[in-house]
């Protein structure tokens, strides 16, 4: 087990480093630099710049060196934790970042817990009951859950809960808690807030963890190893939670790593809709105004929550099934 | 059957007549029809597509005509009986009789049943140009000179929904086909490439698969497609978009194919087709692939919905198509207020058809998966 | 004749997507407590399946849709095992208490998250109210019986730690292990190598004669029917074709099929001639009809038209 956990985690470090080059390829993609931005900023404002300001400028950035070199500071200051100044907000990267992130985190883990506590009875009942009614009623939803792009969700619920409760569901705090320092009213006033976001963003997830569950029980419903049980005499409800089920859980907690990315996605399409103070909004934001620093920290931030989130799921594999412990 | 054999201790070859009497790919086309859901969902993509294939000629509208009298109004009922009871063959529609309400100053709409439209079929209404290669002015249906017809009711600036509605669907539904056909390229080609070499190239791609399946695709696509250039015409930002839908797609597929090349290989059909001397393009191409077409087809097939929700959200956060192109996601675009489904909730009907087009293709692909290999997992992905 | 199972006229339909399947027409046969029982058959003739009726775990598509079992355990009443009801607790005591199963395929036939020990336990706790450290007692002396050896570890190793051969005498411990009447070994040896399988061949035969329980031994290696049956049931395409003791089956089958089928072992037929096939042997009887079992005068049962069967005997 701790060697596995050991190669788990050197393993993250080549995926991290790959996904680090793939942001910054992608963050140098559109034409300019922060440079060209800021003298276009500046000449907006009126402002005239010498050409030794802009080398200056163009120098502190790094921005004459080599773009392999320009990777290289980049990096470095990412894993020192630097991640650069936003020229938008006029404010370092750090500062914008972190609440944010703990935000999008909150809401991305209970999204996951949501999409589990939902999709595990439903996916079981789903299968041992195949073509029942209730599999028909179930399944239809999860099609449709499937379905419909995560900002539709949000836009209809939004507009239910407007329509026939009277209450305005976007943001994640009530207006008096919105700017008041961390307290228990404010958690509590959260907490309030959250489980919308949290079963929009879930849904559609959990309409695919349930139809994978789903899928795996009904494979390994007449697996021999079933068979065998069941002539030993084990109950039905007993037989089907200890064998097919325990077995069908694998790839079911493996779709962390399907899941989570589509999570932070929807979480991210989800909070722009519903004026949610998480990465998104400003992933968006960074990304219209070319503050190239802040959404590459974003972007970056965002696959090492994935990734983080995979991993755990590959401990909790391992945890579980004694198969891959063994290995 | 009465051949049939001890097959453990005798050795003559098992009688081959009743599986040949159903060919495999009439044996996935039974089981496909068994799929009723999927063979209707697949009826149902195929007229989707006709009908927004011939959006000029099915819409009565342009995506750009203003209807000055109709602003933000409710989609049109089709009558056949007037208000006196009257019974006409030649169903009609009203026309709108608009207030303003004087507490809300809201646009309200009812029917004036003093002025009628009857709808013609097949008659000529406003002209266009057909695939850019021909002009024309015939419509499926449309109403006299003077009238309109909204079955989909208007936006804020008067243009008729139902017109927007499959004109966007040719784009969302393209842009989905020509996304997974980029996919399908890119899939084939590198797990074909790491399934049949083996060694480093599979090792490169497996790493290629394993960080893009865990990088959340949408804030990707979001900064990617912020990257396309604003001065391009909307034909390149349209491939420019389905690039960047399938530069995330292919890893599925990839998977698939790559197992099944190193399954595959071992298999003695193959090697049998090596040992007479096929060289190995000739081996992937007349022996490999086809024995996994069906497979290649249900994905791609279940690899489309994922396309057209990327589309839709991209252009529905503003990134993506932009106006003047019409795609579902860019009429999304216009319904991003909950406001929007309160006053005008019509506006929403994008929105339906992109779930119901992504539900059929998702039906159509289970089925068909389902039918290529009826002992796949659907978790196996 | 002591008897401890009656099959009668069982039948098993299947609805697959070509249609309906007749997996089994009519089956019976007798089997004496105490004793072997062999069903022999090529692939797809329904051994497995009427060893799957006897323990009423026949799934769909599959369905039982006429015929009887009936079951005399020794010191209960005898009962009929096709119509007990779902939630019947003579059902549950029927499957793993009364009458117990080992498959064919040791690989899978275990699974692979639970370790052997639990496994092995679960059984017991199945059956008998004992406490988890007794089951888990008996459940190793069971193990260490059917030849597992360094017991103490072992029973706490997972299944996919075993190999093939140990795998099978783990559900054969685990059949064994609450000492059923009936043990229905199906094919126990097919996916083992030759010399694990005459291992576990001997291991059954051994604790066979040792515990005394009725083996009903399911297999299309006529070798291993005359090691080790005492009475062979004949199948073909669902169907019972002969019935007799292993000295008249093996020495003088009356059916052609049967004929046929030992016609066709290497080793059996003739020197010099080339190996006779089934469809050579049977000559003009449709073997694909069916016809009813008709008993002659040594005991023995076989379904041939009566016109046939003086030519058979004689
Ligand atoms: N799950 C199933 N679905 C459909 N048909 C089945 C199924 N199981 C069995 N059958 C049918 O029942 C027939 C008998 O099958 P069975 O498994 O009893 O054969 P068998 O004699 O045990 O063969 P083998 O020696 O290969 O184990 C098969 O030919 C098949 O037509
Ligand atoms: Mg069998």
């Amino acid at each position: 087990m701790r060697s596995y956990l050991l190669s788990r985690l050197l393993g993250m470090i080549p995926t991290l480093a790959v996904i680090s080059v793939i942001i910054f390829v992608v963050i140098q993609l559109p034409p300019g630099d922060i440079v060209t931005s800021m003298l276009d900023r500046l000449q907006a404002q009126g402002v005239d710049t010498t050409e030794e300001y802009v080398q200056n400028l163009r120098a502190q950035y790094n921005l004459d060196k080599p773009m392999v070199l320009q990777y290289f500071y980049w990096a470095g200051n990412l894993l020192t934790g630097d991640m650069g100044y936003s020229h938008l907000y006029s404010r370092p990267v750090n500062d914008l970042l972190w609440e944010r992130l703990g935000y999008t985190l909150s809401i991305t883990v209970s999204a996951l817990f949501f999409t589990w506590l939902v999709a595990l009875p439903i996916g079981i009942y789903s299968a041992i009951r195949q073509y029942s009614i209730g599999d028909y009623i179930l399944t239809t939803i999860a099609l449709v859950g499937l379905a419909t792009p995560p900002f539709l969700v949000a836009l209809v619920f939004m507009h239910i809960g407007f329509d026939w409760f009277g209450v305005s569901t976007g943001g994640l705090f009530s207006p008096e808690y919105e700017d008041a320092p961390w307290s228990w009213a404010r958690i509590a006033d959260l907490l309030a807030h959250i489980w919308l976001p949290m079963i929009i963003i879930g849904l559609g997830s959990a309409a695919f963890t349930m139809r994978i569950l789903r899928a795996n029980l009904l494979d390994e419903l007449n697996k021999p190893y079933v068979v065998t049980a069941r002539a030993k005499g084990v109950g039905h409800a007993k037989l089907i939670i200890k064998y097919p089920v325990r077995i069908a859980i694998n790839p079911f907690i493996s779709t962390i790593g399907f899941v989570l990315p589509s999570l932070i996605s929807g979480e991210a399409i989800v909070s722009l809709v519903m004026g949610l103070p998480t990465i998104g909004p400003l992933l968006l934001q960074a990304l219209l105004n070319q503050d190239m620093f802040l959404a590459g920290s974003l972007l970056m931030w965002l696959a090492i929550l994935t990734v983080v989130g995979i991993l755990l799921s590959d401990i909790l594999l391992a945890w579980i099934d004694p198969r891959i412990r063994f290995e | 059957m009465s051949e049939a054999v001890l097959s453990p201790v005798a050795e003559t070859p098992v009688s081959r007549e009743e599986s040949a009497a159903i060919s495999p790919r009439r044996l996935i086309w039974l089981r496909f029809r068994r799929h009723r859901l999927a063979y209707a969902s697949g009826i149902f993509l195929l007229l989707l597509y006709i009908v927004s294939g011939f959006c000029e000629f099915v819409s009565p509208y342009g995506t750009t005509t203003r209807n000055d009298d109709a602003i933000n109004a409710p989609p049109m009922s089709v009558h056949f009986f007037d208000a006196e009871g009257n019974f006409h063959l030649r169903p009609f529609v009203y026309a709108y009789r608009m207030e303003v309400n004087e507490d809300t100053w809201m646009r309200e709409y009812s029917e004036d049943t003093t002025r009628m439209f009857p709808i013609r079929f097949f008659a000529r209404g406003e002209s266009y140009e057909m695939w850019n290669l021909f002009e024309s002015d015939v419509h499926l249906f449309t109403t006299d000179e003077g009238g309109y017809i909204h079955l989909f009711g208007t936006d804020q600036l008067g243009r008729d929904m139902f017109s927007r509605v499959f004109y966007g669907g040719r784009i969302s539904l393209s842009i989905g086909l020509v996304g997974v056909v980029l996919t399908i390229v890119l899939g084939i080609l590198l797990g074909g490439i790491a399934g049949y070499l083996g060694g480093i190239a599979d090792r490169v791609v497996n790493k290629a698969i394993e960080v893009l399946t865990c990088l959340p695709a949408l804030p990707l696509w979001m900064a990617l497609s912020a990257a396309l250039p604003v001065h391009w015409s909307p034909l390149l930002v349209y491939f420019g978009i389905s690039i960047i839908l399938s530069l995330f797609g292919w890893t599925g597929l990839a998977r698939q194919v790559r197992g099944r090349f190193l399954s595959l290989r071992e298999e003695e059909f193959v090697m049998a087709a090596r040992l007479i001397g096929a060289d190995t393009p000739r081996v992937i191409r007349k022996h490999m692939l086809p024995s996994f077409s069906s497979h290649i087809i249900a994905t791609a097939t279940l690899a489309v919905p994922g396309m057209i929700l990327g589309e839709t959200a991209l252009s529905f956060l503003g990134i993506g198509l932009r106006p003047p192109v019409v795609s579902w996601g860019v009429l999304m675009f216009q319904a991003q207020n909950p406001l929007v489904i309160e006053m005008t909730p019509w506006q929403m009907l994008p929105g339906l058809f992109v779930v119901l087009a992504v539900m059929a293709f998702n039906l159509l692909g289970d089925g068909l998966r389902d039918a290529a290999d009826p002992y796949s997992t659907a978790g196996a992905k | 004749m002591d008897t401890v199972l009656k099959v009668r006229d069982l039948a098993v339909d299947f609805k697959t997507d070509l249609g309906l399947t007749h997996a089994l027409v009519d089956v019976g046969f007798d089997m004496p407590r105490g004793k072997v029982t062999a069903i022999v058959g090529e692939s797809g003739s329904g051994k497995s399946v009427t060893a799957n009726c006897i323990m009423r775990i026949i799934q769909p598509p599959g369905r039982i849709v006429g015929g009887t079992i009936d079951f005399a355990p020794q010191g209960m009443d005898p009962f009929e095992i096709v119509s007990l009801g779902k939630r019947d607790p003579r059902l549950k005591e029927l499957r793993g208490g009364l009458i117990s199963m080992v498959f064919q395929e040791p690989m899978t036939a275990l699974s692979p998250v639970y370790t052997v020990g639990n496994q092995v336990a679960e059984a017991i706790l199945c059956h008998r109210k004992v406490g988890r450290k007794q089951a888990w007692q008996e459940a190793a002396e069971m193990l260490e019986r059917v030849g597992i050896d360094d017991i103490d570890r072992r029973i706490r190793m997972y299944p996919f730690e075993f190999s093939g051969g140990m795998r099978q005498r783990v559900v054969i411990a685990m059949a064994l292990v609450c000492h059923p009447e009936i043990l229905i070994c199906d094919e126990p040896t097919t996916a083992l190598d030759v010399t694990i399988q005459a291992e576990i061949l001997t291991l059954i035969r051994d604790l066979q004669q040792e515990l005394g329980n009725s083996v009903l031994f399911i297999t299309h290696d006529i070798g291993v029917v005359a090691q080790l049956a005492d009475q062979v049931v004949v199948m073909y395409q669902g169907r019972v074709l002969e019935i007799g003791t292993v000295r008249q089956v093996l020495k003088d089958p009356v059916h052609p099929y049967t004929k046929g089928l030992l016609a066709a072992i290497p080793g059996l037929a003739p020197k010099g001639e080339p190996l006779a096939t089934i469809a050579t042997v049977v000559g003009d009887t449709d073997i694909t009809r069916p016809y009813p079992l008709v008993t002659l005068r040594d005991g023995r049962q076989v379904s041939l038209p009566r016109d046939q069967l003086q030519g058979a005997v004689g």
